[in-house]
């Protein structure tokens, strides 16, 4: 039996870097919406609800760029030139946020300034990866296997609407977790959040989504030809479906519901851009089996990873499991 | 504003910089981790809660040190590509599975295991608790050995072949790992990492020895060191001198600019300190005791020992800076095994916590393990220049098409922020360190801290409970 192994190793980052989006966009979400909680101890509590997992959560974000070096070489080497200044951004902003969790526990004084590290740490690096997203989406030239583009290429109005759809759709999925992992009054005041972020994160959805086809030709070929096009139904019916869980999970005031409603939306606009994408690594020059690396490496990777992804997500869940249920105000090892 | 800069430099001082700062957390949280793992299996077999007490100090001081590890390691995983990625795109068919192959098998272990580990006791047990812990240590201990393959593979590079772009492809996967230099580096920074965090620890409970000789838990803290010291320092000798002997076998031009030596000769002399001037091609200044880098590199009195004009000028590395970080690497490495005799006796005669001034060279040398783990690395990688990997690819070659005005500025971020970062992570962990072992861990920080001080009895049953208290 012959095994594409470059498509299922384009499934498989497209996994890792799914389960970044989602996993690392809820904490990353809580950051964006810090500065919005009141008052130190619901800072507190909304701080230690992420606490316990935002280090695995960031590891897929490793992942999916160790694992493009490692199987598409290609695609590492010419997209992370071409997004130069947004993934320097992100990185600065990832280091800020990340060593808040620690530092604010650690100075009375000056936890104000790690509270606006977390916060402006998040916010930076949802920005830097919505617009690096954009970016791509956009397109990424390409010649004699490096990046020939400009060192500006990556600005424009459409990167600046996904890096603030971003942020905002990270907010949706923070505020949402929050709803489930807290309750009295922060609980009141994030599902007011989820509310005000959800019908902004619809509004962008819908936004970007109009305006992607019309980028490239092959874009508004793949959406508005059959058999494709199919897509353009299946894809717009869903998001309405999870809105409106959304919407019932909000007003019915339940725990889960609108968290998991939210990580649909995520799904289904990940799911949209796969669409896009395909056939390409880095659209619009490399494709998934230009970008691969021989398959000597692919099958060296695979073998490890077939055994260690299903351990992991095996381990993560217990973890989730471990420190599941609302966050208890007087736990944590500070 | 910066186009007369060299993109290249820039690209390299940024890549020096980014990795100098990182190498300086996991050297101390690889050994963290498995002090802790020690630690927390001592408590469970004894149950003398002076372990657990022990344990909590430095648990916390890992997880400050652990938080920065992590994200300046991000940095590095995405740096390949944006500044190096001729080189990614290169090598990626054989570093890029290793590097896949550390996020896999120790990132997601060290991450998962971290949360259970600081916050999970009271959820999960004694038991389990101690399985996280160990499972953070062996996180640790894989990342170090597939990070230490990826170096190594670029000294020694083995088992591959290339492919019609130009690329190195993967031909003998074991002999791609367990290359010529692998296996030495691993242990010879495994060590490394483990004597750093000793003399970490040891200078903390000097230092805390120096105003209360009777505190039990600045004494196991300075006991336990100093076995590490007396212990793995002359091991790491021996171990860092078949290194250097397995440098010379693959790397003979490396040894040469160590020891300053610009002219091939039988009975060579050993340079102890001089001025390497690559321009006029000798060691100005040299004090030299006559044979015996023959006698230490080929065991021979009389044996040949290469020099630097063996090899054409431009595949030479910059001698002046290998020379003098080898020392220094070797200086701290003798300092180390002179403080662990020096415990020795003073164990011996039974005055090891009264012993002051071995207490205040334990204070001293508290850092001492950071300068030689990066004097060591400044060797090893500049030793390796002008190629990134070894004989086959020219770091000139290898750096993206960047422009120095997009990588200036990045330079001068990552200079700002790990500056301003950093630093105060590393005040922060000084002040954690200032505090008294077992002086309760209330004061002023933390209103999840509902206990405070707890008062000894009180720590002491509820932890029988099963339930963490106040910390």
């Amino acid at each position: 039996m012959e095994f594409d192994l470059a498509l299922i190793w384009a499934a498989l980052i497209a996994f890792a870097v799914l389960a970044y989006v989602i996993l690392d966009g809820f904490d990353l979400g809580v950051g964006v919406l810090f500065p919005f909680i009141k008052g130190e101890q619901d800072r507190s509590v909304a701080m230690n609800s992420i606490a316990p997992v935002w280090d695995g959560n960031e590891t897929w974000l490793v992942l999916g760029g160790g694992g493009l070096f490692a199987v598409f070489p290609l695609a590492y080497a010419t997209i992370l030139p071409a997004l130069y200044a947004p993934i320097i951004a992100m990185l600065l902003g990832l280091i800020f946020r990340g060593v808040a969790f620690e530092f604010r526990w650690r100075t009375q004084r000056g936890r104000f300034l790690w509270d606006w590290s977390f916060a402006g740490g998040s916010v930076i690096a949802a920005f830097s990866q919505g617009i690096a997203l954009g970016a791509l989406v956009q397109g990424i030239e390409v010649a004699n296997r490096t990046y020939s583009g400009g060192w500006w290429d990556w600005l424009t109005p459409f990167s600046l609407l996904t890096g603030a759809a971003l942020v905002i759709g990270y907010a949706l999925l923070g505020a949402t977790w929050l709803v489930m992992k807290t309750d009295g009054r922060l609980q009141r005041q994030v599902r007011r959040y989820a509310w005000i972020t959800g019908v902004a994160t619809l509004a962008l959805i819908g936004t970007v989504s109009l305006w992607t086809p019309f980028l490239r030709p092959v874009y508004l070929e793949r959406w508005f030809t059959w058999p494709t096009a199919a897509f353009s139904m299946i894809v717009p019916a869903l998001i309405l479906a999870c809105a409106w869980l959304l919407y019932r999970g909000l007003t019915d005031r339940r725990d889960t519901q609108p968290f998991l409603a939210a990580l649909g939306l995520f799904v289904l606009c990940y799911a949209g851009i796969g669409i896009s994408f395909y056939p390409y690594m880095v659209p619009p020059s490399i494709t998934i089996w230009q970008a691969a690396a021989p398959d000597k490496s692919l099958t060296f990777l695979l073998i490890g990873a077939a055994v260690l992804i299903p351990t992991i997500l095996a381990y993560t869940a217990y973890v989730y499991w471990v420190f599941r249920g609302k966050v208890d105000p007087a736990e944590g090892y500070h | 504003m910066f186009d007369h800069l060299d993109p290249i430099l820039l690209a390299r001082i940024q890549f020096a910089f980014t990795i100098s700062a990182h190498i300086i957390f996991p050297s101390l949280t690889i050994g963290l981790a498995s002090y802790l793992a020690v630690l927390e299996a001592l408590w469970l077999r004894t149950k003398d809660d002076s372990y657990m007490m022990v344990f909590d100090y430095w648990k916390k001081i890992f997880a400050v040190a652990f938080g920065m590890g992590v994200v300046s390691g991000i940095v590095m995983s995405y740096q390949f590509g944006t500044n190096w990625s001729v080189f990614s795109d290169k090598t990626g068919p054989i570093l890029g599975p290793l590097m896949g192959y550390e996020v896999l098998s120790a990132f997601f272990l060290e991450a998962g295991f971290l949360g259970v580990m600081l916050f999970g006791r009271n959820r999960v047990g004694p038991k389990l608790h101690f399985f996280a812990t160990v499972m953070v240590a062996v996180g640790t201990l894989f990342s170090a050995f597939w990070i230490l393959s990826v170096n190594s593979w670029m000294q020694t590079p083995a088992g591959y072949a290339f492919n019609e772009y130009g690329q190195f492809i993967p031909d003998d996967w074991w002999e791609i790992v367990f290359n010529p230099s692998f296996p030495y580096r691993f242990v010879h920074m495994t060590m490394a990492a483990y004597l750093t965090t000793a003399f970490v620890v040891g200078g903390v409970g000097a230092w805390h020895l120096l105003r209360d000789r009777r505190n039990r838990g600045a004494q196991i803290m300075f006991s336990m060191a100093m076995w590490m010291a007396l212990i793995m320092a002359p091991l790491q000798v021996f171990t860092g001198d078949l290194h250097g002997l397995n440098t010379l076998e693959h790397q003979p031009e490396k040894i040469a600019a160590m020891e300053g030596h610009y002219e091939t000769r039988k009975g060579a002399p050993l340079i102890l300190f001089g001025l390497p001037d690559d321009e006029a091609e000798t060691t100005r200044y040299a004090i030299k005791i006559p044979n015996l880098a023959s006698l230490i590199l080929t065991h021979d009195w009389d044996g040949e020992v290469l020099g630097l004009t063996e090899w054409r000028k431009e595949d030479r590395p910059p001698a002046a800076i290998v020379f003098w970080s080898f020392r220094i690497m070797v200086a701290v490495g003798l300092a180390m095994v002179a403080i662990g005799l020096w415990s020795a006796v003073t164990r011996f005669r039974g005055r090891l916590f009264e012993a002051t001034w071995l207490q205040r060279a334990a204070v001293a040398m508290g850092p001492s393990g950071f300068l030689a783990v990066l004097a060591g690395w400044v060797t090893t990688e500049v030793g390796r220049q002008p190629w990134t990997v070894h004989g086959m690819l020219r770091t000139a070659d290898s750096a993206s098409p960047m422009a120095a005005a997009a990588v200036a500025p990045s330079l001068i971020a990552f200079v700002l922020v790990y500056t301003v970062v950093f630093g105060s992570g590393t005040f922060y962990i000084l002040r954690m360190m200032n505090k008294r072992p077992g002086a309760g861990n209330g004061e002023d920080i933390g209103p999840t801290r509902a206990a405070g001080i707890t008062p000894a009895p009180a720590v002491l049953s509820t932890r029988r409970a099963g339930t963490e208290a106040g910390g």
